[in-house]
Parts: structure tokens; C-alpha cells; sequence
């Protein structure tokens, strides 16, 4: 690895090759994905990819290197959906407002995170998520019922600045004439804040700090009897993710130009997040990388296949109906409680471990 | 029972042993505390009575969800977090008997609907505590004292339950009617009692008598009961608490059956997310009453469940909020929840 | 080791990560009182655990009777005859005495002749025998986790440092209780930091260190041999006498 990918990287690389090489393509396809596909729907899957991928990473922040189980992340996601989305909704479509709307976003994410922790990070990881799921229901339907602020169950719909704007025409590209609109400058200003973000993560959990919260989620008494505050570092590394969380749902709602309670606060998504860390691979961050990918394509295209599985078994009984499109949950489903009890460290750990054991 | 066996000689002693024991009663104050202090906000003294029994009906029913798990949690300090797959496929099973059983339930004959209903629910709940042996073989026996991949499998069973039931039974919305003579209300003077919550709360009020007489009279309820508090020193003096624990883990499943048969009926519609919506509430009770302690989680039914109907007419969009709150105040004042269990 | 009831050979325990037994090897003479000493951390405790198959061993046999008890589980090792009353005691604090002596009555309803050999060496429990065990006082509490064991004739008797924290009367009920015992040929395996109440009851001893055995012998050897003494137990003995 030279020198510049390594600094950028926190010195934590990949460490296997197959890894290097599907990020690779990951991040190239993401890169490219306005100029390589046509149509909405591969700009969407590919936007939609960046923002989990951020959301996922929070969430592994917590679980995978601190060792809490939280149900509550989608509730931060949809703190800065709803945040910045309002924003726009009631300030207008104005930089400003998005950033003010961030900012008071950002602000109650951590509060309501330092509360959060505050009560219960003190017990067990069982009584933990526990109270999060309670926490999270109840500020999911609170964001349903407030209807004259949120827009209820409808949500709201809200213009971004006009840079952003699908109808703006930025320029034309030399070659293909094909032409850059402010929904492509969107695409790029979320791929590149994702990319910021993930950085960022990857800093954290390689700095000191990072380290001591890794001795936490292995030893906890240990590391409390070594004179470490288990509390505030708990503490702080739940406010951390809670901010990233709040920073992947202001982009999301960028992206959709709409907030609602199924888009950021479903406890469908919180279930989503967590097959795509585990099935990534826990504790690793690149993990999220993958599992993001992995599960938005299969929710964006799996359907399609079973669609064909489906119909090919068709006059057999129940089988048709288990590949039923609709049902490509269960499948991932599955996949999710076999990864747990086979492959622990997800794909992500799975491929290291077989990059080591070559080595050797 | 061999729990009364005692010298002669002992009994002579009874004052002195008696004074050794004072019952906790602060916690059952709470109840009628918050009956009292709901009055005025909700101010009409028929609405009042109105909305008690249906927070006891509703209580019950948590309850009845809730105790299985609490004991299976202070048992082997296994959380099921796929619970709330056993309420829908409870629900889903009844729904199919009662289907089958429209001649009965259509009858006005009381007799006949309660025979329809008797039947759809120990279908339910011989469905759900097979499915619970089932899960806990397959689910939750690899993950023991790990308490992270515990959350997460059994919350991974809970989404392959829900799909599943998505197959056999189809994603839509269900009808769930009462029978015949369940349907309306008793009226008393200016208030409405409806028939069904009756049922309801007889119904948890018969599960808790059994529950409480097998705890306290039984040697397996001797069992439980030392289990939860130290299920090692159960292992040494010869007894194999996995299989007490199996056992508690079907009934546990087999009540969230019957608990998720009332509570279809009483929202008279189900889906599969059914129980998702009385999970969070379980949980709450469970937290509340004292992980482990079938007393504290009765209670604590009742506490949710009046909050919950109280506010439900108060201020119905802070709902769900207002028994966060009540969360939060109690452990404040109970940190390990109304009735904590003694643990080595 | 002639006629030795328990034997543990080369058992090595681990606990997570940490190899807390590392290659024990001794005996339990049948019908007397073996007294296991050592520092704190030596891993006494953990012997009697692995025994009771609380821990069980990661490598080595252990015989009781003639039979082979590790791996089983600690039900099946209970119910072979072994007794133990652990260093926190185990005692069911939301249940009665009544009913904790019930619990570890495995042959039925507690024998009453039993039970009133038992109150008069702790006359406590028959004063309490209605009430939680946890309004019990700490050598209370130590009384009824020791009834419990011998409730039943038990082979076995594992007895996990008792006079932990116990005034000194009841300390001498304890010692008259575990003299009546050894009468009716019960085997005791004591774990003890008190060497005064180790000594007036041991016949043989064993002193651990750093999860092995370093000293077997007879108690009346080590109990005259104060050089010996100062050499195995050190410290540990004048800090907890």
C-alpha cells in the first residue's frame, strides 16, 4: 500500500486481497455510476448505497467496536433527515437553512444520545437494547402524530438550493453530450461527504480513543480495573455514532428531497442496518462497505431474480411463494442468522482470515 | 406439598419467623396512585371507569405476553427478542381455527363461542409452544451467556419468522371478528363495559393464579424460582435447570400464543408486524416490573397498560412517550425495576 | 494414593481466556477431612468449581468413587453423591429456609430426625425455617448453605472457605457439626485461609500455588512444622488468621 492510501486509510487497510480488489470495484462503480448507468433507478441504488454505507459504518461504530446493541440508530437518521428536510421545508430552499438545520439536527442527535447513555449505558447490553427499541418506537410514532410539523405519516416534501436542483443544467460533457444536471452535482456532493464521513470513522477507531473502546467491548472489567472511564467512553462513542448517523440522514434526505416515517425511522430500517453490519462483517468498518452494497442491490435487484425463481417453480406448492419476490427478505434473513453463528466476523472477517492463513 | 414440611417443633416459633419477612407493598400503591391522578385530567367520572377496564383488559394481556419471558430471561439470562414472531403466528393460527369454526362463532350462543374460541386458542398456542421448542433448539441454544449474538440471532429469527408468515398466510391485512356474543358492551348506568375486555381480563387473572400457585406451591415453581435467582447453585444441588428452562421457554411461547389470539381480537385485525406493536409495550413492562419477576411484570402491565389508555385519551399523540416517561421515573426511583430479583 | 475417594490427575482448567489450573494433581483419602490451602488466587476456588463440573476441565481426569465425573455435568456429579457449599454460599435469598432445604433434599421431603440433628448444631434455622433466606445474617446464611449440603448423607462434602467473615461461636458449631460428620463417614474436601479451624479439623492437606499443587501431606506434619508452614503459606496465614 503507498504511503498516501495508507495515511488516508489510518494505516487500516483492507489486509486481503479479494477485499482490495471488491472495494475496488465498490468505490470505482460509485465513483462513475452517474456516467456508467442510464435511467433513475441506478442513480438512486447508487446514492442510496452511499448514505447506508455511512449509516452502517455509525452503526458498526457501535456495535462492532463498542459492543452495544442499540435499536435506536434509525432515530438518529431520522434526526437529520428531519432536520435538514424541515429546514429546507419551512426556511426555503436555501444553503443556509439546510446548514442551520443540520446544526440543530446535530445538536439534538447528541443530546438525546448523552441521554440516552446517561440512563442506561451503565447496564447490560440486553436492558440497553431494550430501552433503545422503546426510545426509538416512541419518537418514531411522536414523529408520526406531529403532524403539523413533520407532516405525519404523509412526511414532507421540500426543495434543495438551486445548485442541486434536477432542472438546473450545469454543463455538458466534452465527449458524450451527455449532460451534468444539479441531481448528478448531488450525487457527487453525497459520494463525496460518504467518502469524508467513512475516513473519518476509520480515523476514530485507529486512534487511541478507538482502541480503548476495542479494550471495553473485549474486556470490560479489565478495562475499567486499567482506570479507564468504561462509562464516558461508552458515552462518547455512542455520540459519535449518533452524529453520523444525524449526518447520513441529512444526505438521505438531500437525496430524496422528501422525510417521512418509512424512509428514515421504520424499524425496518433499524433491522436493514444490522443485517448489513453483520453480514458485512462486525468490527471492521469495511465490513459496512460491503453489506451495504451487498443488501441495497439485493433489495433493489434480487427481487428481480426471484421474480424468474418464482415462476419457475410454479405449480409446486409454498415454493413459489418462498421465492416470491416480496420475499427476499427472508432470504437475507437467513443469511443473517447463519452469519452469526458461522461466520461471526461477517464477510469482511471471513475474507481476512483466509488472507492471513495464505500467508502463512 | 413437601415446601410445608416442617418439624413440629418449628411451628412453636412462628412469631419469630414471621417477623423476618415484610412483603413489599409500595409498588401495588402505584396502581390505584395513578388511577387517582388521572381522574381529574380525564375528568369525567364514566369516561374514568371506562378507560380503567380497558387498561386492565389491555394490562392483561401484556401480561400475559410478558411472564413467559420475564422468566425466561431471569432463568437463563436469554432475552428473546424474536418473541413477538410468537404473538403474530398466535394470532395467525386462531384466525385460521376461528375461520374454520364460522358456524360457531356466528351462533349467538355464548357457549358455542367460547368453545370456537377455546379451541382456536389452544390451537394457537400448541402452534407457538411447538415453535418455541423449535427456537430454542435451533435459534437460541448455540448463543448462550453471549449476549450480543443472543440479541441479534434471535432478532434475526424474528425477521425470518415474520417473512414466513408473510408466505403461509400473505401480507395482507386480516379481519380478526369477535364472535357473536362477544361483540357490544354491558351497559351500566352511563358506563360501557364492552364484553370482550371482560373476557380479557379473566383470562389474565387466571393465568396469573396459575402462574403465581405453580411458582409458590410447586417444587418445579421452587425450581424456577432458584433458578432465576442463581441457576448455578440449582445445577449443583442436582437438579438440570436446561431442561426446567425448556420448559419455560415453551410455556413462555405458548402464553405469547394466547396472548397474541386477545390481542388480535381486540384490535379485530392483524398483520404480521402484530407483534412488534406489543413488544415494545412488553419490554417496557418488563424493565419496569424487574427483569425476572413475575410480580413486578403484573404490575407493571397494569401501569403500562393505564398510562398508556389514559393518555390514549388525554393527549393521544404523546402515548407511547408518556410510558417512556414512566419508564424512566421508576428507574429513577428502582434502578433494577419495581421488584428487583435477588442475584448471587 | 491407597484408597482415595476423589482424584484429580493433570486437570488443567481454563476461564475465557486465562489458564487458571494448570496440572493438578491429588487425592482425597476416604472418610477424612483434606484441608486445600494457598494464597488467594491460587485457584482453590476454581478446583472445587472444576470438581463440581462448574468448570469444567479442559485436559485431566477426575475419579470419584471409582468412577470417572469430568465432563459430566454438575447435575449428574450431585446426583453421584458430591455436596458443595460454594465461597458465596448459594443461598436462595428470595426463598425460605424451608424451602432452600427442601431444594437440596433430592430423596423427597427432608428427613425430620435429619433436621433436628442440623438445629442442634445451628438452632438459627429452626428459629428462621419460615423466612426468606435473605433476612439471614452472613453466618446464618453459612448455616443454611451447610444444612443444605448435608440435608442427605453425601458422600462428598465440598466446603468453600466457611469461615469467611463468621463469628467465632458459630465457628465452633461448624467445627462441631463437621467432627459429627467425619463420624458418619463423610469425606470432606475444605478449602480454608483460617489455619486454626483447618488445622483442628484437617487430617491430610494439599497447598496450592499459582494453579498447582505444591505440598501434599498430613495436617499433623505441617502443623508442627512451623518452617514448613512459613515456606508454603507465607503471608497468607498471618493476613487471614
Amino acid at each position: 500500500m503507498s504511503g498516501f492510501t495508507n495515511t488516508l486509510l489510518s494505516g487500516d487497510g483492507p489486509r486481503s486481497r479479494v477485499l482490495t480488489a471488491l472495494l475496488a470495484v465498490i468505490v470505482g462503480v460509485l465513483a462513475l455510476a452517474p456516467f456508467l448507468f442510464d435511467g433513475a433507478q441506478a442513480i438512486n441504488t447508487a446514492a442510496k448505497i452511499c448514505v447506508f454505507i455511512v449509516l452502517a459504518a455509525s452503526y458498526d461504530l457501535l456495535l462492532g467496536y463498542t459492543g452495544i446493541v442499540s435499536f435506536a440508530h434509525t432515530m438518529f437518521f431520522g434526526i437529520g433527515a428531519y432536520g435538514v428536510g424541515l429546514a429546507f421545508h419551512f426556511w426555503g430552499p436555501t444553503w443556509t437553512a439546510g446548514l442551520a438545520g443540520l446544526g440543530i439536527a446535530l445538536t439534538a442527535g447528541l443530546i438525546l444520545a448523552l441521554a440516552i447513555g446517561f440512563v442506561s449505558l451503565r447496564v447490560k447490553a440486553i436492558f440497553y437494547a431494550m430501552i433503545t427499541l422503546a426510545v426509538a418506537s416512541a419518537f418514531a410514532i411522536l414523529a408520526g402524530q406531529l403532524s403539523d410539523f413533520t407532516g405525519g405519516e404523509d412526511g414532507r416534501s421540500f426543495r434543495v438550493p438551486e445548485l442541486l436542483r434536477p432542472t438546473t443544467m450545469l454543463f455538458q460533457m466534452p465527449l458524450t453530450g451527455m449532460s451534468v444536471t444539479g441531481r448528478i452535482a448531488t450525487y457527487y456532493l453525497i459520494a463525496l461527504a460518504a467518502a469524508a464521513i467513512f475516513l473519518g470513522a476509520l480515523r476514530i477507531v485507529n486512534s487511541p480513543f478507538g482502541r480503548v473502546l476495542q479494550a471495553i467491548r473485549e474486556n470490560e472489567f479489565r478495562a475499567g480495573a486499567l482506570g479507564f472511564d468504561v462509562v464516558a467512553y461508552r458515552t462518547i462513542g455512542n455520540c459519535l455514532a449518533a452524529a453520523m448517523a444525524v449526518l447520513a440522514g441529512a444526505l438521505y434526505a438531500l437525496w430524496l428531497r422528501y422525510v417521512g416515517p418509512d424512509t428514515t425511522l421504520s424499524f425496518a430500517i433499524m433491522l436493514d442496518i444490522l443485517l448489513m453490519v453483520v453480514i458485512g462483517g462486525m468490527g471492521t468498518l469495511y465490513g459496512s462497505v460491503i453489506g451495504a452494497t451487498i443488501f441495497i442491490l439485493a433489495q433493489s435487484y434480487l427481487q428481480k431474480l426471484m421474480v424468474i425463481a418464482s415462476s419457475a417453480f410454479k405449480g409446486v406448492p409454498l415454493l413459489p411463494d418462498i421465492f416470491h419476490p416480496d420475499r427476499w427478505l427472508l432470504w437475507l434473513g437467513v443469511l443473517f442468522v447463519l452469519s452469526v453463528y458461522f461466520f461471526p466476523t461477517g464477510l469482511v472477517g471471513t475474507l481476512r482470515a483466509r488472507a492471513a492463513l495464505q500467508k502463512d | 406439598m413437601t415446601t410445608t414440611v416442617a418439624p413440629a417443633a418449628v411451628d412453636a416459633d412462628k412469631d419469630d419467623a414471621l417477623k423476618g419477612a415484610p412483603r413489599d407493598w409500595l409498588p401495588l400503591l402505584l396502581v390505584p396512585a395513578l388511577a387517582v391522578l388521572a381522574y381529574p385530567l380525564v375528568g369525567n367520572p364514566s369516561t374514568w371507569v371506562t378507560l380503567t377496564i380497558a387498561a386492565l383488559a389491555m394490562g392483561m394481556m401484556i401480561f400475559v405476553i410478558a411472564s413467559g419471558l420475564t422468566l425466561v430471561f431471569g432463568l437463563m439470562d436469554v432475552l428473546n427478542f424474536g418473541h413477538g414472531a410468537f404473538i403474530a403466528v398466535g394470532a395467525y393460527v386462531a384466525m385460521t381455527v376461528l375461520g374454520t369454526l364460522q358456524g360457531w362463532t356466528q351462533a349467538p350462543s355464548l357457549a358455542l363461542n367460547l368453545a370456537a374460541l377455546g379451541l382456536a386458542t389452544l390451537a394457537a398456542m400448541t402452534a407457538t409452544g411447538a415453535l418455541g421448542w423449535a427456537f430454542e433448539r435451533v435459534i437460541v441454544r448455540p448463543v448462550y451467556g453471549r449476549h450480543l449474538e443472543q440479541i441479534l440471532v434471535t432478532t434475526g429469527g424474528l425477521i425470518v419468522a415474520e417473512q414466513l408468515i408473510h408466505v403461509i398466510w400473505g401480507g395482507d391485512q386480516k379481519p380478526m371478528p369477535l364472535p357473536t356474543a362477544l361483540r357490544g358492551a354491558i351497559t351500566l348506568g352511563d358506563i360501557n363495559i364492552e364484553k370482550f375486555r371482560l373476557l380479557a381480563v379473566l383470562v389474565g387473572l387466571v393465568v396469573f393464579g396459575v402462574i403465581a400457585l405453580v411458582l409458590q406451591r410447586t417444587k418445579i415453581g421452587l425450581l424456577i424460582r432458584a433458578g432465576v435467582e442463581n441457576r448455578e447453585m440449582v445445577e449443583a444441588l442436582g437438579y438440570r435447570v436446561r431442561r426446567l428452562f425448556v420448559g419455560v421457554f415453551v410455556v413462555g411461547s405458548a402464553l405469547a400464543g394466547l396472548g397474541g389470539t386477545l390481542w388480535a381480537l381486540y384490535r379485530e385485525t392483524l398483520t404480521a408486524a402484530i407483534g412488534g406493536d406489543v413488544i415494545v409495550l412488553v419490554f417496557i413492562v418488563i424493565i419496569i416490573g424487574g427483569l425476572g419477576s413475575v410480580g413486578g411484570c403484573f404490575i407493571g402491565s397494569i401501569l403500562v397498560a393505564m398510562m398508556a389508555n389514559y393518555t390514549g385519551y388525554v393527549a393521544p399523540k404523546v402515548a407511547l412517550a408518556s410510558n417512556i416517561l414512566l419508564m424512566v421515573a421508576i428507574l429513577m426511583w428502582r434502578p433494577q425495576g419495581l421488584y428487583p430479583v435477588a442475584k448471587r | 494414593m491407597p484408597d482415595a475417594l476423589l482424584t484429580l490427575a493433570g486437570v488443567h482448567t481454563h476461564i475465557g481466556q486465562y489458564h487458571i489450573l494448570q496440572g493438578v494433581d491429588f487425592g482425597v483419602p476416604r472418610g477424612g477431612v483434606t484441608v486445600l490451602l494457598g494464597r488467594n488466587g491460587a485457584g482453590k476456588t476454581t478446583t472445587m468449581r472444576t470438581i463440581m463440573g462448574l468448570n469444567p476441565p479442559s485436559r485431566g481426569q477426575i475419579t470419584f468413587d471409582g468412577a470417572t465425573i469430568s465432563g459430566l455435568t454438575p447435575h449428574a456429579i450431585a446426583r453421584s453423591g458430591v455436596a458443595y457449599v460454594p465461597e458465596q454460599m448459594g443461598v436462595f435469598a428470595d426463598l425460605t429456609v424451608a424451602e432452600n432445604m427442601t431444594l437440596a433434599a433430592l430423596a423427597g421431603p427432608p428427613d425430620t430426625a435429619r433436621l433436628e440433628w442440623i438445629f442442634s448444631f445451628f438452632p438459627a434455622l429452626k428459629k428462621f425455617w419460615r423466612s426468606p433466606a435473605g433476612v439471614l445474617s452472613g453466618g446464618q446464611k453459612q448455616m443454611l448453605a451447610i444444612a443444605r449440603a448435608v440435608i442427605e448423607p453425601r458422600a462428598l462434602l465440598l466446603i468453600d472457605e466457611p469461615t469467611k467473615g463468621i463469628a467465632p461461636a458459630i465457628i465452633d458449631n461448624m467445627i462441631g457439626a463437621f467432627e459429627e460428620l467425619k463420624q458418619q463417614a463423610t469425606t470432606i474436601l475444605l478449602v480454608e485461609q483460617n489455619f486454626h479451624f483447618a488445622s483442628s479439623l484437617g487430617d491430610t492437606v494439599a497447598v496450592m500455588d499459582d494453579g498447582r499443587i505444591v505440598h501434599a501431606g498430613s495436617m499433623a506434619a505441617l502443623a508442627t512444622d512451623t518452617t514448613l508452614q512459613s515456606r508454603l503459606l507465607g503471608l497468607s496465614l498471618d493476613a487471614h488468621g
